[in-house]
């Protein structure tokens, strides 16, 4: 794996910024590093570096205590998210219904892996515990919306759809498709 | 006897709630279930569909969003009630029914009976959902206002008879509350079935000046939906007995700990704390009496572990969820230390019609040893998937083949799994057996929060069973070697038997290592993570066999050891539909035009066999894949 390049100086500036905005809205307590941190990732997309060291300094607690929490549970990430994300439902019954191939459809289609996103940054690839819509399976929630009977080529269908909105996004800028 | 203070205060609002929602409505009402599994189906797009067409014909009928009323199967689902007629519900609702329904039922006097799935009351024009055979089996207790309220108003739930309950607890003693639930025998929904009224007891007695209410709504269980379903579509009654129990302990203070993938029940549950507050139900003085309540949502970041209750108390103290050893137990020492009672979802949901019915008529349902109702979430391969709840007691068969319709297609009924991943598979066998914490334990399995999986004949026991272990392995918090360690290693067994590899004698080491694991794990994750494997070892055993000794998977499943093939003599030489379905290009015409699957290319995703017509139904899955004919 390539070494993740450092973002500039600038760019930790402005992230350390967009969080201490998000700081002042809470008491500086421990049990508030976990709603702090989900708004902070809710502003940001991710949890850059630069926003963990600030979290850390307004809570006066180890930078790695920080790190520690935001690695253990599934919903925060560490990386930018794409404009669109995907993930895939894994819950039992998505499971017994196909849900492992319609992740590796997605796989294929999208060219990563789960937990990444597409270079362009249009597609984020996840997978999901259980969304509880069990008896939709198999689902995959795009942007958010739980979509059901997901399958192979449904995948292409949605696929196609997010395509045909990126042309017409591109022809209203009038630039050439 | 002059009322009390908190019953004059209800009786005001009850008034009020009334004038806005009255028992019988004048007009006509379109209710719409958009709860997430409606949503899925596309109810959003349904109620905007009612909206556009009510406003472009200028009609004063209310569109209202409701939760769900538990038959998921016929998402989306609509009910219309119009004056003259019962509440009728309509099944696989899609906008273009939904003008039709405008047009012809609102508007007209047609209630499209091709449309409807059934009357919500008995009458002698349509099928009522009494007459469905899983009305004999249901007794809705919880799940009774889920789909008919609108969950973001609270008047609506008020003038349904809301919060009655908390004016007559708040009435009496703390103690008498607490003696009342102790007596209904209630006992914890979240899966392990503590008795409540104990737990809250010894929260009571517990030394210390603070205590805490904790809802424990990290519904983690793949597989199970009814905490979410309950907290869509009927929110007030989880803070109705959130209040209640908090009354009754002692506590100032109450936290509902939410998954964050349930974004609407978030949603929902935000609205209603605001709404209670602003109705004087928390926050000082709750209906002008001294009992003083707030309560605070926490979302949880996704980890199957915070489910349990030490480690969810460590996620609300801002740290890595990881559980500790138990006792002190939290009802002594909990959240920062202080007395805390956690109860699921559902447990609170009870409270209100313990409290409102008294514990005697609670007592009257279910099995002497697990009164009242259990909820399950079926799902999987059975007809009728959605929410139900029957009484205690009831046996599996009459849940899945009564309730549920049985299983889709003619296929065989195999396994049912319960509980999730801490619950275990069952077979036919133990079909008859009662649903109650005790039966369900003796046979391997538990009753967990009330997930049920139906497998056919189609789903693979060893599949499944390294499924459970790729999730719980994945999930460990790390804390225990054995479940750390213990799972890595029989999730290597598992996948290496899925591939037809591993031997014999494996099967032996999984079995001890899977005890293993259950006596050297510090909680009930590690300590019931082996389930899956346990009641699949125990029930499935020549399923594993076949797959390591013939390197064959008889439910066709596992991908390492099945391929698919397309029958020459049955394949039709106009027909290109498998080769436009396929998506990865692997299947081509012959010299013959007869369609070949290149087996090298073919990532077995079975597209193919569902686009192949049924008047040819040339594909078939092969056994191992060296059975697939050489050219």
């Amino acid at each position: 794996m390539a070494k993740a390049a450092k973002p500039p100086l600038k760019e930790n500036k402005k992230l350390a910024e967009a969080t201490r905005g998000v700081l002042g809205g809470f008491a500086k307590k421990r049990h508030n590093l976990i709603p702090i941190l989900q708004k902070v990732q809710g502003k940001l997309g991710y949890l850059p570096r630069a926003a963990m060291t600030e979290i850390a300094a307004y809570l006066d607690i180890p930078t790695i205590d920080v790190y520690g929490v935001v690695t253990f549970y599934n919903q925060f990430r560490l990386n930018p998210p794409g404009r669109h994300s995907v993930r895939v439902c894994l819950g039992t019954a998505c499971h017994m219904k196909g849900g492992h191939i319609t992740l590796d459809a997605w796989r294929r289609r999208l060219n990563i892996d789960a937990r990444q996103t597409t270079p362009d940054r249009e597609f984020d690839l996840d997978t999901v515990a259980c969304v509880g819509c069990c008896t939709m399976a198999p689902v995959t929630v795009v942007d958010d919306k739980p979509e059901g009977q997901v399958e192979p080529t449904r995948v292409d269908g949605i696929l196609l759809a997010f395509e045909n909105e990126r042309k017409a996004r591109a022809k209203d800028k009038g630039e050439a498709v | 006897m002059k009322p009390s203070k908190a019953a004059t205060a209800y009786a005001v609002l009850r008034e009020r709630a009334a004038t806005r929602w009255p028992a019988r409505r004048e007009g006509t009402v379109v209710m719409v279930g958009a709860a997430t599994c409606g949503r899925a189906a596309g109810a959003l797009e349904v109620l905007d569909a009612f909206r556009d067409e009510i406003k472009k014909r200028n009609l004063d009928v209310p569109v209202i969003e409701v939760g769900c009323i538990g038959h998921c199967y016929a998402e989306p689902l609509v009910v219309i009630a119009k004056p003259g007629y019962p509440p009728i519900a309509y099944g696989y609702v899609n906008p273009v029914i939904a003008e039709r329904l405008v047009k012809e039922f609102i508007l007209g006097d047609n209630p499209c009976p091709e449309f409807v799935l059934a009357a919500l009351e008995e009458n002698d024009l349509l099928p009522a959902f009494a007459d469905f055979p899983r009305a004999r089996y249901e007794n809705k207790i919880i799940l009774a206002n889920c789909g008919h309220i609108d969950p973001t108003d609270i008047e609506n739930y008020i003038a349904a008879g809301g919060y009655e309950s908390l004016a007559k607890a708040l009435d009496t003693t703390p103690e008498a509350v607490t003696e009342e639930v102790a007596k209904s025998g209630l006992r914890g929904r979240g899966g392990a079935g503590f008795p409540t009224g104990r737990k809250w007891q010894t929260c009571r007695e517990s030394p210390g000046d603070t205590r805490y209410v904790i809802c424990n709504a990290d519904e983690g269980d793949p597989g199970a939906f009814m905490d979410r379903a309950i907290l869509e579509s009927d929110p007030h009654s989880v803070i109705e007995g959130i209040i209640i129990a908090g009354y009754a302990v002692g506590a100032r203070r109450g936290y509902i700990y939410v998954r964050a993938e349930y974004p609407l029940a978030v949603a929902r549950l935000e609205t209603a704390l605001k709404q209670a507050e602003e109705f004087n139900l928390l926050g000082e003085s709750v209906l002008g009496t001294d009992f003083s309540f707030d309560i605070t949502l926490f979302q949880g970041s996704g980890a199957f572990v915070c489910g349990e209750e030490t480690a969810l108390i460590a996620s609300l103290e801002g740290r890595s969820g990881m559980p500790r050893h138990r006792p002190p137990y939290p009802a002594t020492q909990g959240l920062d230390g202080n007395p805390t009672v956690v109860n699921n979802v559902k447990t609170m949901a009870y409270l209100r019609h313990i409290i409102g019915r008294g514990a005697d008529w609670f007592k009257g349902i279910g099995t002497p040893e697990s009164p009242g109702t259990a909820v399950f979430a079926l799902a999987g391969k059975v007809v009728n998937t959605g929410l139900v709840e029957v009484p205690m007691g009831t046996s599996l068969r009459q849940i899945i083949f009564e309730a549920g319709s049985g299983i889709p297609r003619g296929k065989r009924f195999k396994a049912v799994q319960i509980g999730g991943p801490s619950g275990g598979c069952l077979p036919e066998s133990a079909l008859d057996l009662p649903v109650d914490f005790e039966s369900l334990k003796d046979a391997g399995a538990m009753m967990g929060s009330g997930g049920m999986v139906v497998l056919d004949e189609d789903d693979c026991m060893v599949e499944i069973a390294r499924y459970f272990l790729e999730f719980t392995q994945r999930e460990s918090c790390g804390k225990c070697t054995f479940c750390r360690l213990g799972t890595k290693q029989m999730l290597e067994t598992l996948t290496e038997f899925t591939r037809g590899e591993g031997k014999l004698e494996d099967l032996d080491t999984l079995e001890q290592l899977a005890r293993d694991v259950k006596a050297g794990s510090l909680c009930q994750f590690g300590a019931t993570a082996p389930n899956p494997i346990l009641t699949t070892l125990r029930y499935f055993r020549d399923e594993y066999r076949e797959h390591i000794e013939l390197g064959r998977c008889p439910a066709l499943m596992c991908l390492h050891l099945i391929a698919y093939y397309i029958l020459p003599d049955k394949c039709e030489r106009s027909c290109d539909a498998c080769v436009g379905s396929c998506t990865v290009e692997a299947i081509s015409p012959d010299k013959k035009r007869l369609k070949v699957i290149d087996q090298e290319k073919c990532v077995k995703c079975g597209t193919c066999l569902t686009a192949c017509p049924p008047q040819y139904n040339a594909i078939m899955k092969f056994s191992p894949p060296s059975e697939v004919p050489a050219k």
